[in-house]
C-alpha cells in the first residue's frame, strides 16, 4: 500500500476577484510529512496556504482538496480547524480587547466539543496554557493582553506558534511564519515547529526564503511559480535555489513569471 | 432657541411653592434668577444654529408638564439591585432627588453634607452655581431654579480619600415627575477622591431627570469620576457636567450608559492650569428606541496640558446615538497634547450614529489627534477567529464583550468593575457578525 495521505490537492485552480492565482496545484502531503513551498512573491503560495484554511474571498473554480478522504471545500473555516487544519497566519489579526487568554480557551473548547469533549476546567487550562507559553518563550503579560495588541512582530509570531501548540492540529500550514523575525524569533519558532512535528502531524510551510529550512528540515519542496508547481524534490532543492535564484527555475523549467 | 411660554407654565407653580418654602433664604435668589433665564431661554430646540442640540430633539420631554417628584419609602434592596454597591464604600442615596439618611453613610472623613440641609440651616455653599452658564443652557437653568437637594463634598487638602464616594439617585418612577439632582465637589490642593454618580430606577410612565455637577479640583488634587446611567426606558435623562482644572491636577472620568428613552450628557472640562491633565472615556450601549447623546468638551486654556478622550458606542435596535464636542485649544494652551476617539459598533441596519467630534486649536505648537470610526467588523478578524475553529456566534459574542470590555477594564475600583461588567455583558445582545 503507498503512504497515506493526510491531505490531497488536485488540479486546484482559485481566483481573487476574476485574477486567477492558483493554476493547477497537485500536491499530496503524507502523515508524518514536512513539505516546503517556495517561490517568488506573487506566485500564490499564500493563497494556497490560506484556500487550503478556508479564507473567504476566494474562489476556486476547479479541482478539490481531499483532506482525509473528504472534500472540504464547502466546509466553513471553524469546521476545518475543528477537524485538525491549523494556517499560522502571515499577518496575525489584532483582536482589541478580546482577552489572550479568553480566545485561546474558546479555541481549546471548541476542538474539544467537537471530539465529544467537555469544556477544559480553568485550572487546567492555566496549566496547559503556561506549560506551552515557556516553550515558546513568550511574555507571560502577553497572554494577559488583548489578542496581538501592541505585541511586536516576533510576539505575534510567538503567538501563533503557542496557538499551535495548543490546539495541536494534524496539519500546519505555516504562511511565511518567518518573515519578519530576527534571529533568536526564529529559532523560537522553528523549535516550536519542530516540537509539533512528529509521526502522525503534517506540515505545509510557505516561504520565500531559505533561511527557516536550515531550522525546520523539509522532507519534500516544491517550487511554485504563477499559480503552479514547476519543481518538486527533496531538502536539497531549497539550498540550490538559494544559490541560484527564482531565475534559475524560470529558466530550467521555461516558466514565464513576472517579479 | 425659541422661548416657550407653555414649558415655562408647566413649572410656575411648583416653582413658587418651592420659592415659598425657603423664604429670604439664600437659595431663593439663585433660584429667581434661574427661572427668569429659563423663561427667557426655555428649553433647546433642535431648530436652526443651535449645533450643541443638533441630533436630540427634546420636544418629547417639553410636551410633558412635569411636576416635582417627592421623595418615597423605597427600600436599600431595591436600590442595591440596581445599582453598584459595596458596604466598604461611603454611599448616599437619593430618591426622586431628596437625600435619604437613613440610606446612607456618614463619614467623618471628609465633609459631605446635602444640600437640603444646607439650605434648611441657611449656610450659603461657596462656589455652587460658578461653573454653571444657566444663559446657555434651558435645562441647567431648570435644575438651578429647582435648586433643593444633592449632595456637597469637600475634600480638605492633602486629604486621600480611600474608599470611593458613591452617590445613587434613583427614581420610582412615578408618572410625570422631574428631579433635579446636584452635585457639588470640591477637591482641595493635593487632595484625591473617587466619586461615582449614578441615575437609576424609573418606571413605566414618563419621568424626568435632570442633573447638574459641578467638580472644582484644584492644585495637584486628583478626582477619578465615574457615571453610570441606567433607567427605566421611559425615563428622560439630561445631565450636565462642569470641571475645572487648576495646576497639575487631574480628571479622570469613566461613563457608562445603559438605559433611558432619551439621554444626554453635557460634559465640559476647562483645563484652567498648566499641567492639569483629564482622561474622559465613555462607553455607551443603545437599543430598541434609545436615544444617547454625548456632548463631551475639553478646553484647553493653559498650556501642557493633556487630555484624552475614548468613547465608545454599541447600538441595537432602532436607536441611535450622538457624539459630539470639542476640544478647543485656546491659544496660550502651548504644548498641549491632545487625543480625541469616537467608535461604534452598529448591530443593526436600523440603528444611527451621529459622531461628530471637533478639534479646534489656536495654539501653534500643540499635538492633537482626532478620529471617529462606525461600523462593523472586519472579515480577516472573523477569519483568523474561526480558523481556530471558534464559530461564528463564539466569535461574535467574544468581539461585542471585548469591544466593551476595552472601557470596563480600565475601571479601577474592583467591586464597580465587577458590577459593570455583569451589567453590559449580561445584557449585550446575541448577534452573529455576517461573513
Amino acid at each position: 500500500m503507498s503512504k497515506h495521505n493526510l491531505i490531497e490537492i488536485k488540479n486546484l485552480h482559485a481566483s481573487v476577484e476574476d485574477t486567477e492565482i492558483l493554476k493547477g496545484i497537485n500536491l499530496e502531503v503524507g502523515v508524518g510529512e514536512v513539505h516546503a513551498i517556495m517561490g517568488p512573491n506573487g506566485s500564490g503560495k499564500s493563497t494556497l496556504a490560506n484556500v487550503i484554511a478556508g479564507r473567504p474571498g476566494y474562489s476556486v473554480t476547479e479541482g478539490e482538496i481531499i483532506y482525509e478522504g473528504d472534500n472540504i471545500l464547502a466546509k466553513e473555516p471553524e469546521i476545518r480547524a475543528r477537524a485538525g487544519i491549523f494556517l499560522a497566519f502571515q499577518y496575525p489579526v489584532e483582536l482589541p480587547g478580546v482577552r489572550t487568554w479568553q480566545f485561546l480557551k474558546a479555541a481549546v473548547d471548541a476542538i474539544r466539543k467537537e471530539n465529544g469533549e467537555e469544556e477544559m476546567g480553568v485550572r487546567d487550562f492555566d496549566k496547559l496554557l503556561e506549560e506551552k507559553r515557556q516553550l515558546v518563550e513568550m511574555d507571560p503579560d502577553l497572554v494577559k493582553r488583548s489578542v496581538n495588541e501592541g505585541f511586536s512582530g516576533g510576539e505575534k509570531k510567538r503567538n501563533e506558534i503557542l496557538q499551535l501548540a495548543l490546539l495541536d492540529p494534524k496539519l500546519a500550514l505555516l504562511d511565511e511564519t518567518d518573515s519578519g523575525l530576527d534571529i533568536d524569533a526564529l529559532r523560537i519558532v522553528s523549535e516550536g515547529v519542530n516540537n509539533f512535528k512528529g509521526p502522525q502531524k503534517s506540515v505545509l510551510l510557505v516561504t520565500h526564503y531559505q533561511r527557516i529550512l536550515d531550522y525546520i528540515s523539509p522532507d519534500y519542496v516544491h517550487v511554485l511559480v504563477d499559480g503552479k508547481i514547476v519543481k518538486s524534490g527533496g531538502a536539497e532543492l531549497a539550498l540550490e535555489l538559494e544559490q541560484k535564484g527564482y531565475e534559475w527555475v524560470r529558466e530550467s523549467t521555461g516558466t514565464k513569471v513576472q517579479t | 432657541m425659541v422661548s416657550n411660554a407653555s414649558e415655562v407654565d408647566h413649572y410656575a407653580s411648583d416653582f413658587q411653592q418651592l420659592q415659598g418654602l425657603n423664604d429670604n433664604n439664600w437659595v431663593s435668589q439663585i433660584r429667581s434668577r434661574a427661572m427668569e433665564t429659563f423663561a427667557g431661554i426655555g428649553l433647546p430646540t433642535t431648530r436652526k444654529g443651535n449645533e450643541k442640540w443638533k441630533y436630540t430633539n427634546v420636544a418629547p420631554i417639553a410636551r410633558i408638564p412635569f411636576a416635582l417628584s417627592s421623595s418615597s419609602n423605597t427600600s436599600i434592596d431595591v436600590i442595591k439591585s440596581v445599582a453598584p454597591w459595596s458596604d466598604s464604600w461611603t454611599n448616599v442615596v437619593f430618591v426622586n432627588g431628596f437625600y435619604r439618611k437613613d440610606l446612607s453613610d456618614q463619614s467623618g472623613e471628609f465633609e459631605l453634607t446635602n444640600l437640603a440641609e444646607l439650605i434648611e440651616e441657611r449656610i450659603p455653599v461657596e462656589n455652587l452655581g460658578s461653573l454653571t452658564d444657566i444663559s446657555d443652557d434651558g435645562f441647567a437653568a431648570l435644575n438651578t431654579s429647582f435648586l433643593q437637594d444633592g449632595i456637597v463634598l469637600k475634600v480638605a487638602q492633602g486629604k486621600t480619600v480611600e474608599f470611593p464616594i458613591n452617590v445613587v439617585f434613583f427614581s420610582d418612577g412615578s408618572p410625570s415627575t422631574v428631579a433635579h439632582p446636584r452635585i457639588f465637589v470640591k477637591a482641595g490642593r493635593g487632595s484625591s477622591v473617587s466619586v461615582i454618580e449614578n441615575y437609576v430606577g424609573g418606571g413605566g410612565d414618563y419621568s424626568l431627570t435632570n442633573s447638574v455637577s459641578e467638580i472644582l479640583v484644584e492644585e495637584d488634587a486628583v478626582v477619578n469620576h465615574y457615571r453610570f446611567l441606567s433607567e427605566s426606558e421611559h425615563t428622560y435623562d439630561v445631565g450636565y457636567g462642569r470641571v475645572k482644572l487648576s495646576d497639575n491636577s487631574v480628571f479622570n472620568s469613566r461613563s457608562f450608559f445603559k438605559g433611558a428613552n432619551i439621554g444626554r450628557y453635557d460634559l465640559n472640562v476647562l483645563i484652567d492650569g498648566e499641567y492639569a491633565s483629564c482622561d474622559l472615556q465613555g462607553l455607551y450601549f443603545t437599543s430598541g428606541d434609545q436615544h444617547m447623546d454625548n456632548f463631551i468638551n475639553i478646553d484647553h486654556a493653559k498650556p501642557y496640558g493633556t487630555s484624552n478622550l475614548f468613547y465608545k458606542g454599541i447600538l441595537d435596535g432602532k436607536s441611535r446615538a450622538v457624539f459630539g464636542g470639542t476640544v478647543l485649544v485656546r491659544k496660550p494652551a502651548q504644548k498641549t497634547d491632545s487625543v480625541q476617539s469616537d467608535k461604534n459598533l452598529i448591530l443593526s441596519a436600523d440603528a444611527e450614529v451621529d459622531s461628530k467630534p471637533a478639534l479646534f486649536i489656536y495654539a501653534d505648537d500643540v499635538k492633537c489627534a482626532h478620529g471617529a470610526t462606525a461600523g462593523n467588523v472586519d472579515a480577516d478578524t472573523l477569519f483568523y477567529m474561526r480558523s481556530r475553529g471558534i464559530d461564528l456566534e463564539t466569535a461574535s459574542r467574544l468581539l461585542i464583550y471585548g469591544f466593551a470590555g476595552e472601557v470596563i477594564d480600565k475601571v479601577e475600583i474592583p467591586e464597580l468593575r465587577d458590577f459593570l461588567e455583569e451589567a453590559f455583558l449580561t445584557s449585550l445582545p446575541s448577534y452573529k457578525f455576517e461573513f
